[in-house]
């Protein structure tokens, strides 16, 4: 640890506490302050992309970095904001099952995607390498978050965070995507939000609920 | 092991001894004087213990030998934990009687020795309390010992002194695995003291009270010696605490008198420090649920086992 230099390690603890933001949204209950720790996770990457940037010279990695700030630290945040103070579920918890349990078996995940990532790391020949398995982390992480939800807000937070890591990956592995990649996920990202935010408004009038469960019943049964 | 060896262990004790029930009334004080209160006096915890040395012990009828010996065995245990703690020298003769895995073996003593003792009685506060710190207990000591692991796995060793000797003389480095073990241990040296999320050590109230319910049928000397045992708790782990994440300061294997000179007030200053973050942490925080409790022990757990896969993977 004494021989890496000072701007990696900060990379290194923006990772780590990325895989740690993970895991507050695991056992968030609370929607607003889940689109927060989104927000903040979605800073923490584009410290760690401009670190990167900055470490390696890659003039690419800022214009992703700026694109992570518009996209994923004010713009889609801020889209979420809107979409629950007009759904009005500013007030809404999950009840979560057994916050404790899906602790462990989040921690299981990580050292489950540490190993996966563990030859991928091998091969790849950048500084972040190690970084990588924390990348799987965050993604498996979301799934997690995206399993154990049951309102479509939270699952679609859990989506996004899920973009998130991804992003971390593909920098951590290569230095970042193509830029014409990342621009065209960065669209997809947000018209995917504008379009479930129109769905959020269908599935509630509906059912009177942003709860999926209720889309998982077939008419006949009802 | 030369004198000056002898001389720190030695003054080691006599601090911890001396300095537990101070700490506590400073960690009191600090926290009233949060709350816009007026603090009580700083020996108010010397006062107590003095008056209760001074009174005539009632024991129940019903109660067995274990009660009886249970706050020697307390006050025995944690006198032995402040042996092993390097609060102000590392080279301490006693270090190779326990690393830092027998020394939460030691507390795991106490704790179990103190709820055998309220169970005895067999009234049902004591028994509720016996209960509730078993649990607080069972999900807190594996929190603690994924502390020490982490901290081992960077030093490659056991032993506290030799660990807090490693983390002092390493060159500063952004350790996030630290960082997460730091909070983890904030975490569960609140939970098992009966600090505030966890426990209220001001409160009487039946329904919510761990510590305070073991303690009912205690009284005089022996109810003197448990809470002497509790303060010196909280500065065992104030000072596990200083050892693992803030080791600078104190004097470092067998560095002379002028080493050790440096180190009292170097403690002083930070259980000064400390005592007021306690305060702090506690003032901003509302006294979880019981059934909370395991969620808030759950989330140090967590903190520490991710502390340890982060060094495992990013080796820092």
């Amino acid at each position: 640890m004494q021989d890496t230099p000072f701007d990696l390690q900060l990379l290194n603890a923006c990772a780590a506490i990325l895989l740690l933001l993970s895991f507050a949204m695991l056992a968030q209950r609370r929607i607003v302050a889940l689109v927060n720790l989104l927000a903040l996770q979605g800073f923490m990457l584009f410290l760690a992309t401009m670190l990167l940037a900055w470490r390696t010279g890659q003039n690419h990695l800022y214009v992703s970095a700026a694109l992570t700030l518009v996209l994923k630290v004010i713009a889609l945040p801020w889209l979420l904001h809107v979409l629950i103070r007009r759904l009005k579920v500013q007030w809404d918890t999950e009840p979560l099952l057994n916050v404790p349990g899906t602790m462990l078996i989040g921690l299981v995940t990580v050292v489950f995607a540490f190993g996966l990532a563990q030859p991928i790391a091998e091969l790849a020949s950048t500084a972040t390498r190690n970084s990588i398995g924390i990348a799987v982390a965050v993604i498996l992480l979301a799934f997690i978050t995206m399993i154990t939800r049951r309102k479509a807000m939270s699952q679609v937070v859990g989506f996004l965070s899920m973009e998130n890591g991804l992003f971390f990956g593909a920098m951590s592995a290569t230095y970042g995507m193509p830029m014409i990649v990342e621009f065209g996920v960065a669209l997809d990202v947000l018209v995917a939000m504008l379009v479930l935010g129109v769905f959020f408004f269908q599935i509630r009038e509906q059912f009177d609920s942003l709860d999926l469960h209720h889309l998982e019943s077939l008419k006949e049964d009802q | 092991m030369s004198t000056i060896a002898w001389l720190t262990q030695f003054l080691e004790v006599l601090a911890a001894l001396a300095l537990a029930p101070l700490f506590l009334g400073w960690v009191n004080a600090c926290r009233a004087w949060l709350q816009n209160r007026r603090a009580p006096s700083l020996l108010l915890p010397y006062h107590g213990i003095r008056k209760l040395f001074h009174k005539d012990a009632v024991i129940a009828a019903d109660a067995s030998p274990l009660f009886r010996m249970a706050p020697y065995v307390v006050f025995g245990a944690m006198v032995a934990a402040a042996a092993v703690i390097p609060s102000m020298g590392t080279g301490l003769p006693f270090r190779s009687a326990a690393d830092a895995i027998a020394l939460v073996g030691l507390f795991a003593i106490a704790r179990v020795f103190m709820s055998l003792a309220a169970m005895d009685i067999g009234t049902a506060f004591g028994t509720l309390g016996a209960r509730r710190e078993m649990m607080v207990g069972f999900l807190a000591e594996p929190a603690l010992l994924m502390i020490i692991f982490v901290a081992s796995l960077l030093s490659a060793t056991t032993a506290l002194p030799l660990i807090s000797e490693h983390l002092a003389v390493q060159a500063p480095a952004l350790y996030p695995s630290l960082a997460f073990t730091a909070v983890a241990f904030t975490m569960v040296l609140l939970a098992e003291n009966a600090r505030i999320p966890v426990d209220n050590p001001a409160t009487h109230l039946e329904l919510t009270m761990i510590h305070e319910a073991m303690l009912l049928e205690y009284s005089a000397r022996h109810l003197a010696l448990m809470e002497w045992a509790a303060a010196l708790k909280l500065f065992n782990y104030a000072c596990i605490g200083f050892a693992l994440f803030i080791p600078w300061g104190a004097s470092l294997g067998e560095s002379g008198v002028l080493a050790l000179a440096v180190s009292i007030p170097a403690l002083a200053a930070k259980l000064a420090v400390a005592g007021v973050w306690l305060a702090l942490l506690e003032t901003v925080s509302a006294k979880l649920r019981v059934f909370r409790a395991p969620e808030f022990m759950a989330t140090a757990f967590m903190f520490a086992v991710l502390g340890l896969l982060v060094h495992l993977l990013l080796g820092a």
